[in-house]
Formats: C-alpha cells, structure tokens, sequence
C-alpha cells in the first residue's frame, strides 16, 4: 500500500506541510511530525510545498 | 466562573502581544507554547520596519542585531538598484534576534500579568454553555483548562482555525516554501539589504541577504509551491553556488509563510485568530511580525471589551475583524493581487525595469519615480499596474 513518509534527517519541523493540508492528516509536534494514515489522501500537497523534500510517497 | 478569562495558543509575537495587551486591561491570561524554548527554532529572516516596531515596545541593543539603510534589488540578468530604507517600502529598518525578541516579548506578557508555560500544547478546544474547554498537554502531563476566550496565535500550522472550522488552509499558489542559513564569511553591506528577484532566482519568491552585524547575514529564499519545479532548499543552494561559494553555514531556517491575502473572518464563538494564523503576512513582502502586533493588539482589547459585556459570541467578536481589516486588510487585498500581476512578468521584463532605473540617484529614488520611469520606458507594463503605482 501507498503512503506518506517523513525523513526525519531532513526535515526542518517547520509546519509549512500542515498549513496545506486539506485533510487534516498531519500534525507537528514541537519537532516531531505526525502522519495520520487513515486520513492521508495522498493529494501531494505538503509533499510539494516542503521546503527541504522530506517527504515521499512510499510503497 | 472559568480558570482563565484568556488563553492565548502560542508565543510567538502575535500571541506574546495579545496575552500583553489582555493583562494590562486587567484580564486573567494563560499564555502557553509548545515548544520547551520561545522563540527556537526561528522561522523568520526578522527584518522589520522601525516605524512598526516601535509602536509597540522601545528598540533595545540585546536583540537588535543590524539597522538598515538602504535595500539593493539585483535582476535575474543581474542589474542592480539601490532604494533608501524609507522610500522602499519600509519593510526594512532593523534586523532583530529572535531567539532574544520572542522571549523578551513573552516576558513583556508575563509582567503584565500572565502565567505563561512553555512545552505545552492546546491539543483541543471545546465549546460548550458559552465557555470554551481547552485540552493542554504540559510537559506530557494531559489536562484541561476552561476560559471565556482563546486567541490561537498558533503560527501558519494553526490547528486552532482548524478545530473552531475557520478554513485557513493555504493552496500551493498561498505559501512560499521557505529556507535561509544563517552565513558568515560573505562580502556585503552590514547596513543594506538584498533582494534577489526573477523566475531564474526563486520561481514566485525571491532571494533575500538581511546582514546580522558586520560578519554574518540571513541567506534565505522563498518559492511558490504552485510554480517551483524543486523544493526551496534546491534553488537556494544553486544559488549560494555560483554567488557566495566560500560562505559558511552556522544555522538553518525552515518556514511556511502564508501569502494568501485578506481572509474572510478570523472569529468564531469564543475564538479569534491572530498572525501568522490568521494569514497576516503581506503577500509581496512575507512580512508579518509587525502585522501580527497589530492584531494582537486589537484582539487584546477586544477580548476586554468581551469579558467586560459577557458576550463572548461570533457577533460580538467581529468587531476585532472590522479592526484588524481597517488596519491593514485592504493592503493584503491589494498586495496578494500586486503579487499575481507580478508573477506574471517574465525575467526579461525585470531586467528592463531594473536597467531602467538604474542610472537615478539614490536620493532621488522613490516609489513615484520609479512609477515615473516604467511610464516613459514601458507604457503598456504601466498601463497594467496603474492601480497599484498611483
Ligand atoms: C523564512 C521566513 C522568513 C521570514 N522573514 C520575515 C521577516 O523578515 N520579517 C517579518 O516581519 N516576518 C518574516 N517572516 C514571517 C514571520 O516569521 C511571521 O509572520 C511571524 O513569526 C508570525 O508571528 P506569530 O506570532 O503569528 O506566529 P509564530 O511566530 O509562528 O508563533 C506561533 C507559535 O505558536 C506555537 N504553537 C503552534 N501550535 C501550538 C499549539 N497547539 N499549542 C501551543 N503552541 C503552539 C508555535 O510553536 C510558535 O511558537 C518570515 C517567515 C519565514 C518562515
Ligand atoms: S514541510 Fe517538510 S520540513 Fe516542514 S515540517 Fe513538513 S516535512 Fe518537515
Ligand atoms: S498528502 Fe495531502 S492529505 Fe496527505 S498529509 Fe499531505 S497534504 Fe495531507
């Protein structure tokens, strides 16, 4: 199954990809990022609008 | 009888001058941030305006890192022009330190009055018999507090606009995906800042220097997800490649920040959104401590105005809309469409307006001059940013 993955050596916990996210399937943490599966669409929002490409879609 | 009339999510200066304002008019305020220390890690490349600046708190040396003069704007063929910090617009004036600012500013807050607890989170909000539940999670610990009011001063993550179903969400042609890195052993000017503009730089963004002192300066750039083909980081150190080979990097800056315009309304029963939050930010500039001052001072006296009547309702609270709008709402609207009719000129016609007016003389450079040469040089590009220049 598709999903949503955060490499956590490159992101700069920064909250850009939560301000795009529609689906409210992602939360950050103090420095953490949280995914919400269930929720994710898959839409590429936040994977396009992260500033360091932190995140991927992944088998 | 409720814990708090006030509970401000988030201390950042937006939420640091709300819990201020709301202790003074003699409210009880609970200001609380998620992070363990206020103000770290910075997401800002924190220029701003003096005039701004100084309408809420006295410039002070200890987070003051540079004063700015003038500003150079550099073309995507790299023609340059220099304005005075007055007549650029003003978004110049000081270089602040954050870390230092942030905190100084909560301070402000606490001896106002205001508790304030850091490491602790709003996990949610509830409204119920016209009070407002707010779950917090401090230092792991879960608990919940009550409160008349709730400012969610929550940055460009809110989640407070989230849960009270004020949709703030940015599309991609919203946000400028951001990163800067803090760099020494560069050549610049400590008391000019630098813009770097064009398609060829940062597709919907631009390249900005702002000197920290004689020896360090924020290197930073933002892009539009909408219209950039890599991540921000990307284009930034393709820049610093060709531009500033031998620089060396002492910090990184990661950041959202919201370019969206006006928003409709920044209340609900009970809440009102201040900042970055309530997408402040000037869409042209990505400037938004001094907005999000503004806003926390008006949503401070609002909600003193509120407890004072008892009426905590959406109605009631629109006055801070028709405050925060009168301030500064009509320059979003303005400013978001300025930006659109900019994204649209090609580099080349950048590099011929640059060129333009590059022979003028600083003194005599200013907004109406600028406007003045475009007329004579580029009548049609005129003709289609009259209303913006006149
Ligand atoms: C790279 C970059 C460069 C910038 N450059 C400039 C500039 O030069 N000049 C300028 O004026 N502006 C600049 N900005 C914008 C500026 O940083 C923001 O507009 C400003 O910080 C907004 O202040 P705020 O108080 O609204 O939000 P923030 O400063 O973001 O503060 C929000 C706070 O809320 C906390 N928080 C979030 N969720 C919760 C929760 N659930 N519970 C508790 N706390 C929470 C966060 O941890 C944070 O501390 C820049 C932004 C970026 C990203
Ligand atoms: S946008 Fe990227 S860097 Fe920022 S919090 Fe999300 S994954 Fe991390
Ligand atoms: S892919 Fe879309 S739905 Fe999933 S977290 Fe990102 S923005 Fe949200």
């Amino acid at each position: 199954m598709k999903r949503l993955a955060v490499n956590r050596y490159k992101c700069g916990y920064c909250g850009a990809c939560v301000a795009v996210c529609k689906f409210d399937a992602n939360e950050l943490i103090e420095t953490y990022l949280e995914i919400y599966e269930d929720r994710c669409t898959l839409c590429m929002a936040c994977v396009k609008t992260c500033p360091m490409n932190a995140l991927e879609v992944v088998e | 009888m409720t814990d708090y009339d006030v509970i401000v999510v988030g201390a950042g200066p937006s939420g640091s001058i709300s819990a201020k304002t709301c202790a003074e008019k003699g409210l009880s305020v609970l200001l609380i941030e998620k992070r363990q220390e206020i103000g770290v890690p910075v997401r800002c490349a924190e220029g701003v305006s003096k005039k701004g600046l100084e309408r809420f708190v006295k410039p002070d040396e200890k987070w003051i890192a540079s004063e700015i003069e003038r500003a150079e704007i550099i073309s995507p063929s790299s023609h340059r022009v220099v304005l005075s910090a007055e007549k650029a617009g003003n978004e110049v004036g000081y270089v602040l330190e954050r870390k230092v600012f942030d905190r100084y500013l909560a301070m402000l807050a606490s001896r106002a009055g205001s508790n304030v607890l850091t490491k602790t989170s709003a996990v949610y909000i509830k409204r119920e018999n016209g009070i407002v539940r707010v779950g917090i999670r401090s230092m792991g610990e879960e608990e919940e507090l009550t409160a008349k009011i709730v400012i969610g001063a929550d940055g460009v993550e809110s989640r407070v606009a989230k849960w009270v179903g004020i949709d703030t969400t940015l599309k991609l042609n919203e946000i400028e995906s951001c990163v800067q890195y803090l760099m020494t052993n560069i050549d610049f000017d400590p008391s000019t800042t630098y813009f770097w503009i064009g398609k060829k730089y940062a597709p919907g963004g631009y390249i900005w220097l702002f000197p920290k002192g004689k020896d360090s300066a924020n290197v930073g750039i933002g892009v539009m997800p909408a219209l950039a083909e890599r991540d921000a980081k990307w284009y930034l150190d393709r820049f610093l490649k060709e531009n500033f080979p031998e620089g060396e990097i002492v910090e990184v800056v990661v950041g959202g920040v919201p370019v969206k315009g006006a928003i409709d309304t920044a209340v609900s029963d009970n809440v009102m959104l201040v900042g970055d939050a309530a997408r402040h930010t000037d869409p042209i500039t990505g400037g938004g401590i001094v907005n999000g001052m503004i806003a926390g001072y008006l949503a401070g006296l609002t909600a003193y105005e509120a407890v004072e009547s008892g009426d905590f309702s959406e109605r009631f609270l629109r006055r801070y809309d028709e405050r925060w709008k009168a301030e500064f709402g009509e320059s979003l609207v303005r400013n978001k469409k300025l930006q659109e009719k900019m994204l649209k000129l090609e580099d080349s016609v950048l590099d011929r307006l640059i060129e333009s007016v590059k022979g003028i003389p600083i003194e005599e450079m200013s907004v109406k001059r600028l406007a003045y040469e475009i007329f004579k040089k580029h009548p049609r590009l005129f003709w289609d940013l009259r209303e913006f220049i006149i």
